[in-house]
């Protein structure tokens, strides 16, 4: 049952995709017409869309530091303390 | 006499682990199961007040503090007993099960514990008994990995010792409640180093990874539940309201997440995951407030379920299959579609999606945080969360179960859904992840503080809603940068595993140096002085006593066919040396007499 939903979903990568993005956009739509943002902490969250700008930025922030941070020398091959 | 009839749910645990290598046959897996329980169900009817108190030499030991703290920690903990018993039905080496309940019992001793000296005793039966859950392993990695478990966890108990004994020279109080935090005293941050290190703050955190990813497939469950939120339990009890515990929070939060980034193998992704959860409690406890603490005492309860439930699914696969690595998994959704399912339960959990488990604890610390107006510290947890989902929602479940198929032969055909003790204990912790995440008021109704806040706020949701999502777009933005590449990261681990090479190497050429001087000395230089004394030595006197003689009548002295040679020579051959010889050592012998009277 769970394999099917998937192979369904699968064979329909595109209109999958599709729906995924159109709920990206009605999140942010709803978020720069209809939420009430009194309950905002600061003022920086009254900007439209603030909080998806963050995730999206906190992830490409996090990829590209953990990144740069294992290229420094953290990363190396599997048999390094074998040696 | 309430004190006699209370009985300590660790106590259980440790009787049955005794009793356990006994149980054979049909009775063995029963009894597993009814042990766990049986502690479960003396949490449930638990009074709260002050019981099993001991008199011992001049302190009163007292076992059983029971309030609304230590009841919710001892609750979930007996309940993650249960689960992961179940989980672990298939072991048939009792001992390691045994390990698992003492380990366990150790933990409710600490949290029961009304005293430093009780809380120390509990302290060191969790590490050397959780130890035996690498052990069991049994590969050569484990072996070591467990041993520099053990090494770290003696080295942070002795540090904890020495804050119990000086706090007590210094204040005559053994009692364990909250400590002075304002004025830290150096016994509180001896103190404090011993709990942080059981919560794996950094740079005290790398026995953690190194440890559960060695671990046993039920090993690992047990031990990513226990010694982190005991310690957290410890630090609320102890330090709430300590400010430097805020930033380390925080820290501890962000580095988790980075080391996810680079890590291969699954198992050890989730540990660095415990590190970043365990932040958002330290800095929970570090913010101090009812609010905070009630939010770390959530999200503790929380991370029991999700983290174990993720264990399961990810240990199920390892089980299954023998593989943990991403680089040797993949694709395997149409193998093990149960697994992949309850590891994504587990994975929305942690994640803080709305209706899971996470969503009402973890945001309890970030609400706490921005009351608070530590901006700085919300706004960093918030970005931690997005890095949570980012690994442990997104990319274990696509990197298991979808992306690039890297399985073997072997491993595609071996891998299927696990059996089904596994899949009921792994059931029901997906069930309670979601239950907590619905029901908010089973969960709020335990915490220490009364509970006003309310998670399903239109901006909350929209909220999380919108980082999550938005996190998973520059997941998929971003998937070729995020493929996992095999290889490992290092971590502070480095400095006892190739500090130790230093040292062997400093160590073996000092004594390579010693041992060859010492040579010289002693085997050579001294036995040959000794040797020329003892042979040479009456000639030698009676060249003393001769040679004015010589010189006055005028002989040639030195040189090949000198008197001295000639001498030797006849000294060496002639019955005179016996002669010579016992003046010579009755000499000596009047000399030594001289000497000792």
């Amino acid at each position: 049952m769970i394999v099917d939903l998937i192979e369904f979903l699968r064979h329909r990568l595109k209109r999958v995709i599709q729906v995924c993005c159109a709920i990206l956009a009605l999140l942010v739509g709803f978020d720069v017409l209809l939420l009430d943002k009194e309950k905002a902490h600061t003022a920086a969250e009254n900007m439209w869309g603030f909080w998806a700008l963050f995730g999206f930025v906190s992830c490409v922030v996090i990829i590209f530091v953990s990144k740069w941070f294992g290229k420094l020398g953290i990363t190396r091959r599997e048999d390094y303390y074998d040696q | 006499m309430i004190n006699n009839l209370w009985l300590h749910p660790g106590l259980i645990l440790l009787a049955g682990a005794l009793f356990l290598p006994l149980v054979k046959g049909r009775l063995f897996r029963p009894y597993l199961l009814l042990v766990p329980l049986l502690a479960f169900v003396t949490v449930l009817q638990m009074p709260q007040g002050v019981f099993g108190v001991f008199p011992f030499l001049e302190w009163d030991l007292t076992f059983g503090r029971v309030d609304r703290l230590s009841l919710v920690f001892a609750y979930i903990m007996t309940l993650m007993c249960i689960i992961g018993t179940l989980y672990g039905l298939h072991v048939d080496n009792p001992f390691e099960m045994a390990a698992a309940w003492i380990y366990v019992a150790g933990s409710l001793g600490v949290i029961f514990a009304g005293d430093f000296l009780v809380l120390f005793l509990f302290w060191e039966v969790m590490a050397f008994s959780s130890v035996f859950l690498v052990w069991f392993r049994d590969r050569p990695e484990s072996v070591w990995a467990g041993f520099r478990y053990l090494l770290v966890h003696a080295a942070g108990g002795l540090v904890l010792l020495a804050g119990i004994v000086l706090l007590y020279h210094a204040t005559g109080d053994l009692g364990f409640h909250q400590l002075d935090v304002t004025g830290p005293t150096f016994p509180v941050y001896l103190i404090l180093i011993g709990f942080i290190l059981n919560a794996a703050v950094p740079p005290l955190h790398a026995w953690l990874p190194d440890a559960y990813g060695e671990a046993t497939v039920s090993g690992a469950v047990f031990m990513c539940a226990f010694t982190t939120k005991t310690a957290v339990y410890a630090l609320a009890r102890g330090f709430a309201g300590m400010e430097i515990l805020i930033p380390l929070g925080v820290v501890m939060a962000l580095y988790g997440v980075v080391y996810a980034v680079l890590e291969n193998d699954a198992r050890r992704l989730l540990a660095y995951h415990i590190i970043s959860q365990v932040g958002y409690m330290v800095a929970g406890v570090g913010i101090g407030t009812e609010l905070a603490i009630n939010g770390a005492c959530a999200h503790a309860f929380a991370h029991i379920l999700y983290k174990g439930l993720l264990f399961m699914g990810v240990g199920s696969v390892l089980y299954m299959t023998g593989k943990s690595r991403f680089t040797d998994l993949g694709g395997l959704y149409s193998r093990m579609p149960r697994a992949f399912v309850f590891t994504l339960i587990g994975g929305l959990s942690i994640s803080a999606f709305p209706l899971f488990s996470g969503f009402v604890s973890k945001s309890m610390i970030v609400a706490a945080g921005f009351d608070d107006h530590l901006y700085w510290a919300a706004f960093l947890l918030t970005v931690a969360s997005a890095g949570t989902f980012l690994h442990t929602g997104l990319k274990v479940p696509y990197f298991i179960w979808f992306g690039k198929n890297n399985c073997s032969y072997q491993t595609w055909k071996k891998a299927e859904d696990p059996p089904m003790h596994m899949q009921l204990a792994m059931g029901i912790a997906a069930f309670l992840c979601i239950f907590i995440g619905v029901y908010t008021p089973y969960l709020y109704d335990m915490l220490p503080y009364a509970v006003a806040y309310d998670p399903y706020t239109a901006y909350h949701v929209t909220e999380s809603m919108q980082i999550l999502l938005f996190t998973a777009l520059g997941f998929f933005i971003f998937l070729k940068k995020l493929t996992p590449e095999p290889g490992i990261s290092l971590d502070m681990d480095w400095f006892y595993r190739m500090g130790g090479r230093v040292f062997k190497l400093g160590a073996q050429k000092g004594m390579d140096y010693l041992s060859s001087r010492a040579q010289q000395f002693l085997g050579e230089a001294l036995p040959r002085r000794l040797n020329r004394f003892s042979q040479s030595g009456p000639a030698r006197l009676s060249l003393l006593l001769i040679r004015p003689f010589w010189y006055l009548t005028g002989v040639t002295v030195k040189g090949t066919d000198g008197a001295e040679q000639r001498f030797t020579d006849n000294f060496n051959r002639s019955l005179f040396t016996i002669g010579s010889s016992a003046v010579f050592i009755l000499l000596m012998l009047m000399v030594l007499l001289f000497f000792i009277t």
